[in-house]
């Protein structure tokens, strides 16, 4: 009972410190920093979708940003001046959702049959397929207009409601990026509810048994093809929103925005994070996003007060202490920094059962 | 309803090649309703590779596949699962990394019906399953005598409790044919004896059992009729005490040089 009371006073003041995040952030550090809060959501919403994949499933797909890109485009083709539509928020950004879970299932087809590696290469080729085409898209017919991008995209708007210009209430003004703080935090606890739900279901459980032995798990009875395309599906449709919620946000989309670098880095986030746990890949999806902005505004003024000058381009040390990272999380907590429960038990117990293991073995010896 | 004799799977003229070598050849075989069929042979004689067949994992090469009046050959594993066949894997194959509880819900899976919208919602319906996927679990654990907690790992359980727990998992899918491919490898004689009293117990629920086993004393005590593979020819058929005399038997044993 008070472990209960203790968690309710946790997620309130949890959610008091949501809430007022993006003012926080906005009066310590500036509006650019809020901006970037809100990518931080996106990208959450994208890990949590991966996290699907990768972490319940263990489908080792490295094109999802294709799906980030389906729902990108979808957006940018309906509501702006390139086919002169503007459809609303509300009916573009459920079928950019539900266009991503096409292409999921599409693209999840032809894979189902492979594993690891041969797996992992085929989702690469099917993501740059995509960013290919939105590429070339521009002639014969003019769709995507090509590495130019869609520009103009209309803000994301509910009714007469805009979130892309100021609102001002009880004398307190709240600039676009605030709004778009909002919506984006109420989607991503969405989806992290959803996720939630799956993974403690007979869904949920049916995706861990294909991660853990697939054949095993089709001779329970599980019918692999389809709750295989099911987590493809699920996982494409977090990314759909994300990349519609992208497109409005941004006011523009090129291809550009879905390279395989993009996959990897969403990658990144799940495996560093702590694959299969929701926590662990909203922490990837964080310090993901803030850490290398963080990096790439010290830097410069960093090396600036030190050795006078700029030693090194920012953006390559940027890079460079991204890898380094990585392979410091995988050399020291290769569960990822926030693992489940159950990888953590996983790691733990086991060393104790080995060592059990290996006394016996020891003492037959003797 | 049923009569004891009544066939439940019935295989005729079976044959698995891989490459040049015959895993099975001719291989016919029925088993009947309520019975515990024993399966032995030498290594490398083809039993594990006939249970891959009757569960869908290998896909034969010639022969027709009968089961509870019905023709399986060329089904998926799910099918076959479905239609009442579950087994256990000679080198274990549990679900690692999820817990002794979570593993034989799985095996509840195909028995249930909750997809993404009642995990959604969250609905009476959805909740009841769910309610009743975990009592039928824990239940199968304590009737297989897994006295650990339920959250342990299914790797951290001793060699014995984890062939006993794929044995509960097999059982939660309600097998009408229960497949064991040596459940005894590694087991000490008093899990032995513990594993014997639970297959019977098993058949006095009305499930068939049919079980791969090199120990020859379990098999003997256990078995109501034995089937010998050699070289992926069934050799001989009978009750325990007359395949046991039989010089084909004997020889094939002998001359593989092992038991
Ligand atoms: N997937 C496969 N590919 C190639 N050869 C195989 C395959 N599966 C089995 N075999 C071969 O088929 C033959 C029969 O193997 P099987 O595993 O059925 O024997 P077994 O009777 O179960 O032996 P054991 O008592 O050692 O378990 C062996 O020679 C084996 O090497
Ligand atoms: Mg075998």
């Amino acid at each position: 009972m008070r472990l209960h009371r203790l968690a309710k006073h946790y997620f309130a003041a949890l959610g008091v410190a949501l809430l007022a995040l993006p003012f926080i952030v906005d009066a310590m550090f500036g509006h650019g920093w809020v901006r970037i809060a809100d990518f931080a959501l996106l990208y959450i919403m994208l890990a949590l979708g991966l996290n699907i994949v990768v972490g319940y499933a263990g489908l080792l797909d490295l094109g999802y940003i294709a799906f980030f890109a389906v729902g990108a485009y979808t957006y940018a083709l309906l509501g702006s001046p390139q086919f002169g539509l503007h459809w609303p928020m509300w009916a573009v950004l459920p079928l950019g959702a539900l266009f991503a879970c096409g292409f999921g299932v599409l693209l999840g087809a032809p894979t189902l049959r492979l594993r690891g590696d041969y797996l992992a290469i085929v989702t690469l080729g099917f993501g740059e397929i995509i960013r290919i085409f939105m590429n070339n898209l521009n002639a014969p017919v003019n769709i995507t207009n090509g590495p130019q991008g869609i520009s103009g995209i209309d803000p994301l708007r509910v009714a007469d409601f805009s979130f892309g210009k100021a609102h001002e209430w009880f004398g307190v003004e709240f600039a676009a990026v605030h709004l778009h703080y909002y919506l984006f935090l109420a989607f991503t606890l969405l989806v992290i509810f959803v996720s939630l739900r799956l993974q403690h279901s007979r869904i949920g459980r049916a995706w861990m048994a294909i991660r853990e032995d697939e054949v095993a798990a089709s001779a329970m009875g599980i019918n692999t093809r389809n709750v295989k395309l099911l987590a493809f599906a699920m996982g494409a449709t977090f990314g759909g929103i994300s990349g519609g919620l992208f497109a409005g946000f941004q006011g523009f989309v090129s291809p550009e925005s879905f390279s395989l670098m993009e996959s990897v880095m969403v990658l990144c986030m799940v495996v560093l994070g702590g694959m299969g746990n929701i926590a662990g890949v909203v922490l990837g999806g964080v310090l993901l996003v803030v850490l290398p902005e963080a990096f790439r505004h010290g830097a410069g003024p960093m090396q600036q007060a030190l050795f006078g000058k700029t030693v090194v381009d920012p953006e390559s040390l940027r890079m460079l202490m991204f890898g380094l990272a990585l392979i410091l999380v995988m050399l020291w907590r290769p569960a990822g920094l926030w693992p489940s429960a159950q990888r953590r038990r996983e790691l733990m117990p086991d060393e104790a059962v080995a060592q059990q293991e290996r006394d016996t073995v020891y003492d037959v010896s003797k | 309803m049923t009569s004891p004799s009544e066939t439940l799977i019935e295989l005729t003229g079976i044959c698995k090649r891989f490459g040049g070598l015959a895993a099975l050849s001719d291989v016919s075989l029925h088993i009947r309703r309520g019975e515990i069929y024993g399966l032995i042979g030498p290594n490398g004689a083809g039993k594990t590779t006939l249970f891959n067949v009757i569960t869908g994992l290998y896909q034969l090469d010639a022969g027709t596949f009968n089961f509870a009046g019905r023709a399986y050959a060329h089904c998926k594993p799910h099918v076959l699962a479905q239609a009442g066949i579950a087994r256990t894997f000679q080198n274990i194959r549990l679900f690692a990394n999820m817990t002794t509880l979570e593993n034989v819900m799985v095996g509840r899976h195909l028995r249930t019906h909750s997809g993404i919208w009642g995990a959604l919602t969250r609905s009476p319906a959805a909740r009841e399953e769910e309610r009743v996927i975990a009592e039928r679990a824990h239940q199968l654990l304590s009737y297989v005598g897994i006295r650990r907690p339920a959250n342990t790992l299914a790797k951290n359980l001793s060699y014995g409790e984890q062939r006993r727990l794929e044995i509960a998992r097999a059982l939660a899918t309600d097998p009408m044919l229960l497949a064991l491919d040596e459940p005894a490898a590694g087991m000490n004689s008093t899990e032995t004896e513990s594993l014997k009293t639970l297959l019977q117990d098993i058949r006095s629920q009305g499930v068939t059992v049919l079980l791969i086993e090199h120990d020859v004393k379990l098999i003997m005590g256990l078995c109501d009729r034995v089937a010998v593979l050699d070289y992926g020819k069934k050799i001989a058929e009978g009750v325990p005490e007359q395949v046991r005399n039989d010089p084909a038997v004997i020889s094939a044993y002998l001359g593989c040089g092992d038991d």
